[in-house]
């Protein structure tokens, strides 16, 4: 076939976008935006990575703060919660055997995240608003440097979407709970409970034992979602604060000096914004791992019951970690920092470890295994974790802080291994097993392509953090510039890096759009033919 | 006390061994679990210890980076200590407001920085004429943002924002502005 004809119809014409199912439509929607912002986060870390190394001339000083200030931002939800959610909304169903409890309300998620993502970072690509590190609104609030208008549209995309998440949860339970049309009635409370590690918890005081009506990766996702409940309403409630200073500001009302105290909001802020990398990430992946390495090895998941309770406690955990954000923070009680920050951060270790051993016995069990694609991304993704964690642990404590805070170390070795390789891959990994069963059975393209797209993520997420760290390690800090070229060896060898991962990610994108075709993207995005609740067609 | 950048040699060499470990662990285990052999399931005992291993390492490293890192117990217990010097700093407007042109201090004098937001929360760093980080903390307006500090060399340091604090932030620098010098020149 051409390669005009496989651009256009996509290899060997197998996909037909026509045979789809909503859900299927649905699941496709949320991947293809979440790879385009994916796809817009790497360009972003590109031009601040070759900015760190020479100002470029097309981009003004305000404007890289601005790329600075959007480029997690777009990683956490435009890409990451778009793809998860997507993923999970099909297999929260797919694993209870029932259908999703409401597409419309899928599809309302995917709008709200895809327009809210657009929504704030236009606002800060317009404005150049950069008030922002990470995720953290400081206060007392500054208008000296950014536009209100520009910080009002910004925060009313992040409240976007927030509801898109808030909608995605209520997805999840309800789909758990609820007894579809026609079915026996479902017991509600007990799935519930199961889902939520209720009944695990009762089980190790009681003889008799009540089984799990939820397998393991759905309570994965449902312990999750809680952290992301938690997550949506901390990050809403903080927006509508900073948009009360803005009004203010519009009205011309200086709230600068207010009764809201700058430490105890950061405790306030740090503490719902940590769920997200200290509690729905790693309680996500978990669960992922264990449903990869059970469909990639056709054998139960080695202790079972073990990983079930390890989610629990790593539930718990993400709610008490906040402190190790506070360990440079003088006025953070020191009973705070050392049991919050240090002790209990520690657990992760302990927690992140058990599902990355587990992951590996349940893969042992099967051997020998073909060295499939979803195999290749998932031990990427193990590596990852396996790198970041002890690195994030090294940071989190009281005499390392006081050398690492704020420095390249942070988001380096920890941040961008963490997501680049432990996440990404993972997910990359979820999308290659996904594939056929979302596409009806379609064909990738190159698996050269995918090869490229493999070694480039694995060496370049790698290498980038490496160099990152070293540069932290000598002194340079994050979220700053240095206009000497003082570190210009690291940010060089990182540009370098970053370059691979581009390579792989443009190799990954045009592997995919010809294997489904310029048609059948394109036939993702229009109203399904087919009239079902069912995830896949029947026949 | 030991220079912050011994501390950092030590974590460079401790990270980048478990690094290389874990990288050859994941090849080791890929070229396994797709060469020839049969499945085995892994004895409960391997896992049971593993997570015990975890358990000490991680209780562990904080303990021993207590005992062995000078400034852990120094800091947080600050307040038990009667420093040499204080220095009372003012940050506001994206700029430092020092009590001297140059802060001088004599080599092992245990010495307090006591720095005061008036605005934003804004960083405080010491940094090596080669940028490299001596130490920081964060500046809080409208708390006590105190960090003591015990200087065991001579040397120059430059002040500058560890935190961001808008593109302003970038340029809060003051070069060169303490000096740690020999004991007995005061003396």
């Amino acid at each position: 076939m051409s390669f005009i004809k496989t651009l256009i119809n996509g290899e060997q014409e197998l996909f037909k976008s026509e045979s789809l199912t909503p859900m299927q439509k649905l699941t496709l929607r949320f991947v293809v935006v979440g790879l385009i912002y994916f796809g817009f986060v790497v360009i972003e870390g590109m031009l601040m990575r070759l900015y760190e190394y020479k100002p470029l001339p097309f981009i003004t000083e305000p404007q890289f703060f601005a790329i600075l200030t959007a480029h997690p931002l777009v990683g956490i939800f435009g890409s990451t919660y778009l793809i998860v959610f997507g993923a999970f909304l099909f297999l929260v169903p797919f694993l209870m055997k029932k259908p999703l409890w409401s597409i419309k309300l899928g599809n309302w998620t995917f709008i709200l995240i895809t327009v809210g993502t657009f929504t704030f970072w236009f606002a800060g690509f317009v404005s150049h608003y950069a008030p922002l590190y990470t995720l953290y609104w400081p206060l007392p609030a500054d208008f000296t440097q950014f536009s209100v208008w520009g910080g009002t549209f910004f925060i009313t995309g992040i409240a976007l979407v927030m509801i898109g998440s808030a909608f995605f949860v209520i997805n999840i339970f309800k789909t758990i709970v609820y007894t579809p049309e026609g079915w026996d009635k479902q017991p509600s409370k007990a799935l519930l409970a199961s889902a939520l590690g209720i009944t695990g918890f009762r089980n190790l005081f009681t003889k008799n034992k009540k089984e799990h009506l939820v397998p393991l990766p759905v309570a994965a996702v449902a312990r999750g979602s809680v952290d992301v409940a938690l997550n949506t309403a901390i990050i809403l409630f903080t927006g509508v604060l900073i948009l009360v200073y803005m009004v203010a500001a519009i009205l011309g009302f200086d709230l600068k000096s207010t009764a809201i105290d700058a430490l105890l909001y950061k405790n306030w802020f740090w503490w719902g914004l940590d769920l997200i990398a200290d509690g729905l990430v790693l309680i996500f992946v978990a669960g992922t791992w264990y449903l990869l390495a059970t469909m990639i090895s056709g054998k139960p998941l080695f202790m079972q019951n073990i990983a079930r309770a390890a989610l629990l406690v790593e539930l718990i955990v993400s709610w008490t970690v906040w402190s190790h954000h506070l360990l440079s923070d003088q006025a953070q009680p020191a009973i705070l920092k050392v049991v919050s920050g240090e002790m209990v951060t520690a657990f992760e270790l302990i927690t992140q470890g058990l599902a990355f051993f587990i992951t590996l016995a349940t893969l042992w069990s099967a051997r020998p295994l073909k060295m499939t694609n979803p195999l290749k991304f998932l031990l990427g993704g193990l590596l990852g974790f396996a790198l970041a964690v002890p690195a994030g642990i090294m940071q989190a404590d009281v005499g390392l802080n006081r050398i690492l805070h704020n420095t390249q170390w942070v988001v380096g070795p920890h941040v961008h291994v963490a997501i680049l390789i432990g996440l990404t891959m993972t997910l990359y990994s979820t999308i290659y097993i996904l594939f056929p069963i979302i596409t009806n059975g379609a064909k990738i393209y190159s698996q050269k392509l995918v090869n490229v797209h493999f070694w480039c993520h694995l060496t370049g997420g790698i290498g980038m953090g490496a160099f990152m760290g070293m540069a932290g390690l000598h002194g340079m800090l994050r979220r700053s510039l240095y206009l000497h070229g003082e570190f210009n060896i690291y940010m060089l060898f990182a540009a370098i890096c970053g370059t691979l991962l581009l390579i792989g990610f443009l190799s990954f994108f045009f592997n995919i759009v010809m294997s489904v075709g310029i048609k059948g993207v394109i036939g993702i995005f229009t109203p399904a033919k087919i009239k079902t609740k069912d995830l896949v067609p029947s026949s | 006390m030991v220079d912050s950048r011994m501390v950092i040699t030590g974590q460079t060499l401790a990270y980048t061994f478990y690094c290389i470990v874990i990288i050859l662990l994941i090849v080791w285990f890929s070229i396994k679990v797709t060469g020839k052999g049969k499945g085995l399931s892994v004895k409960p005992a391997i896992f049971y210890t593993f997570v015990g291993f975890l358990t000490v390492l991680g209780v562990s490293l904080h303990l021993i980076t207590y005992n062995t890192i000078p400034w852990a117990e120094m800091d947080l217990n600050r307040s038990d200590y009667n420093p040499d010097k204080t220095f009372v700093i003012k940050v506001k407007d994206h700029q430092f407001i020092m009590p001297s042109d140059k802060l001088v201090i004599n080599v092992n004098d245990k010495v307090l920085f006591d720095v005061q937001s008036e605005d934003l929360t804004y960083g405080f760093g010491l940094f090596r004429n080669d940028n490299s980080m001596m130490f920081q903390m964060q500046v809080v307006p409208g708390h006590r943002n105190d960090l003591l500090w015990q200087f065991d060399r001579e040397g120059v340091y430059t002040i500058r924002s560890t935190e961001y604090s808008g593109p302003k932030g970038v340029f809060m620098i003051l070069k060169d502005v303490v000096q740690v010098i020999p004991a007995k020149a005061t003396n």
